[in-house]
């Protein structure tokens, strides 16, 4: 068995446009997927994930490179020859077939004898809680029975790997989340390699097992989630996945990890940690996540303390959100509300004159571009 | 006051509407069971059943009864060859139009090519220009056609290509086809073309997944747009009139004929049987229409 499942190598795609130009919708992008795994390609509208999934499928060919399908190079091969199956973003699903039959579809395709059709049909609709709908249509579904239509449909040819592209876009945010649980566990014991699209972060963080961030056609990150979250490795990346704050300035002296910045907005050094390829010289951006930076009364430290004013605060139970004005520009930090009470004096509020404190481990260092 | 209230004006109009769109038609129906022989004044109707007597004018016996003139256009062989032509006409020009103007939609709808919008410019226009400009085009086309074709290929006799059926069948087809695109475009306006995609990533080939998802998602398209055919060809004279020959006339051509001799009622009972026959095929094509997906 072959160790990635699918392998994008040094993939381009170029689509012609009105103008007569052309335009790189997936730019030299390289990934390997391995047997088993929730692989989340994610990034903003047009990064070129949905193009770079249909090219596995086979719906787009590339116009360089090539997709490795179990180590077998796909070339031109259509997407009925191809070892995978799709859950559409708008499900897809044959207006005209009921449900009995859309699932069975794939496999009247595959000519598996009726009896075994029929078993599997019932056993694939069991596992996602569709019994007994089988005589109805797509259009007397709700959108998460549609999805999980949808969904029985391609897994019941037993794929090598299942392709979904924003498969819950269209769900409301509580049954979103329910199926986010759900399919996480459903692919946990299927067993089935996932390749995953999606624009929502939390998503992508919350079902993974690794990540590829994309933006403009081009794979800027892959990583467990923790890693992409906590190790971001440029602006980009930690700009799109969760919140954070960054400070502009210049790369003073590196010292093994540890950068020494200077920020004009504040006249002053920040050491943080480097977390990209940096120079001396340099212009960088500090990304400091806002759950990560503490506040304080006065001067908690002799580095990486800086004094400002809170100007806002929003109390959101488990945490008060805080924006400071530091150097004439918002940080946006989040304190912990770890201490019961309702004595105004323990939160923060607006006027108050309050010391920024950031640890050097906070503190990524990253190319400014 | 109660802004729900009908103005009498709209009521008015609504009636003339009413009165001028089915008065005729109701007026043609009674006639058909008129009891005199010319189609000038309503004599009443044929009340006794027997041996046909006729006095002065006036039918006062029939074997059918009132439906005498029905009778009459039965027994008529000049009117089963006309229905018949009509009918083969009709048959054979809609499935063909249906074919061509549905495929014609789909590349229309899928494919963006060099001259696009020419093609669908062009494949609209016979909609607009008067009819009995493109009947004259057709004419003038297969007139000067066959006597090329006569000419250069020496035929002679019975041989020779001339005016009929097949001219009739080929000009319907034509004027056929736009109406067909047009209908089966509306219903592809909303296709979803994952379907088709989907249909592929389950293992189905562009054939297989033509036949099994593309046609029939847009089937009631394709059936009203092949109704509307159907019935354009049952109802077309203008351009048949220019295009037929020698034992190919249709009936609204041999209903035309009929009238330039002498108007009997047996006119009005083949345009009863006729506009029966019509409002059934477009009862059905607005049950197609009006049905979702």
């Amino acid at each position: 068995m072959n160790e990635f499942c699918v392998e994008l190598r040094d993939v381009v795609k170029r689509f012609p446009t009105p103008e007569g130009s052309e335009v790189f919708a997936v730019d030299h992008v390289t990934m390997q997927i391995k047997n088993g795994e929730f692989f989340s390609m994610l990034g903003p509208s047009g990064c070129g994930k949905t193009t770079s999934l249909r090219m596995v499928a086979g719906f787009e060919w590339p116009t360089v490179g090539e997709v490795y399908i179990e180590g077998e190079a796909m070339g031109r091969r259509p997407p009925y020859l191809r070892p995978v199956n799709t859950v559409f973003q708008s499900y897809a699903l044959f207006p005209h077939m009921s449900v009995a039959e859309n699932v069975a579809y794939g496999l009247e395709m595959e000519k598996t004898p009726k009896y075994e059709i029929k078993r599997r049909v019932g056993e694939i609709l069991e596992m996602v809680k569709l019994s007994g709908m089988e005589r109805r249509k797509p259009r007397q579904l709700s959108g998460g029975q549609q999805q999980r239509v949808a969904l029985a449909r391609a897994l019941v040819k037993h794929p090598k790997v299942l392709l979904l592209d924003e498969p819950l876009g269209a769900l409301d945010l509580k049954l979103r989340k329910e199926m986010q649980l759900e399919l996480k566990a459903l692919q946990q014991e299927v067993g089935i390699t996932f390749v995953y699209v999606t624009h929502d972060q939390e998503e992508a963080l919350t079902m993974s097992d690794r990540i590829a961030v994309m933006d403009h056609g081009r794979v800027l990150q892959i990583g467990a989630p923790v890693e992409i979250y906590e190790r971001p490795n440029s602006r980009f990346v930690a700009d799109f996945i969760g919140e954070t704050n960054f400070l502009s300035g210049e790369a003073r002296a590196i010292e093994e990890d540890r950068v020494t910045v200077y920020i004009p907005s504040l006249k002053d050094e920040l050491v943080g940690a480097k977390a990209a390829p940096v120079n001396v010289g340099d212009q960088v951006v500090v990304s400091m996540r806002p759950e990560k930076i503490r506040l304080a009364s006065d001067r908690a430290l002799p580095q990486n303390c800086f004094s400002g004013i809170v100007l806002n605060t929003a109390y959101i139970g488990s945490d008060t959100r805080v924006i400071v004005d530091l150097g004439g520009a918002p940080l946006a930090v989040w304190e912990q509300n770890k201490i019961s009470t309702l004595d105004p004096e323990a939160y923060y509020a607006p006027g108050e004159q309050v010391w920024v404190v950031v640890l050097p481990e906070n503190a990524l260092v990253l190319q400014d571009v | 006051m109660n802004p729900h209230r009908r103005s009498p004006l709209v009521i008015v109009s609504t009636v003339l509407v009413y009165f001028f769109l089915y008065a005729p038609v109701v007026v043609l129906f009674l006639f058909a069971f008129n009891s005199s022989k010319t189609n000038v004044l309503f004599e009443g109707f044929i009340t006794q059943v027997g041996p046909t007597e006729i006095v002065s004018g006036n039918v006062i016996r029939s074997p059918c009864g009132a439906f005498h003139w029905f009778c009459e256009l039965a027994r008529n062989v000049e009117v089963r060859n006309a229905a018949r032509n009509t009918l083969t006409i009709a048959f054979v020009s809609t499935i063909t139009s249906t074919i061509i103007g549905t495929l014609a939609a789909i590349a229309l709808q899928r494919y963006s090519f060099r001259l696009k919008t020419f093609s669908e410019v062009s494949l609209y226009i016979p909609i607009v220009i008067p009819e009995i400009v493109m009947g004259i085009g057709i004419l003038v086309l297969f007139s000067q056609l066959f006597t090329l074709l006569n000419n250069t290929l020496s035929l002679s006799g019975d041989s020779q290509l001339t005016l009929g059926l097949g001219t009739v069948i080929v000009s319907h087809i034509a004027f056929s086809i736009p109406f067909v695109t047009l209908v089966v475009r509306a219903r592809l306006h909303g296709f979803d073309k994952a379907i088709e995609e989907a249909s592929m990533d389950l293992g189905a080939n562009e054939i297989i997944t033509f036949w099994r998802v593309t046609l029939p998602s847009i089937m009631p398209g394709v059936l009203s747009g092949a109704l509307l055919a159907f019935t354009l060809s049952l109802d077309d004279f203008v351009i048949t009139f220019f295009t037929t020959g020698p034992g190919a006339s249709t009936l609204p051509i041999y209903v035309y004929g009929l009238l330039r001799r002498i108007v009997t009622p047996q006119v009005n009972a083949l345009s009863a049987v006729w506009i029966s026959i019509v409002l059934v095929v477009v009862f059905f094509t607005q049950r197609l229409q009006s049905r979702q997906m």
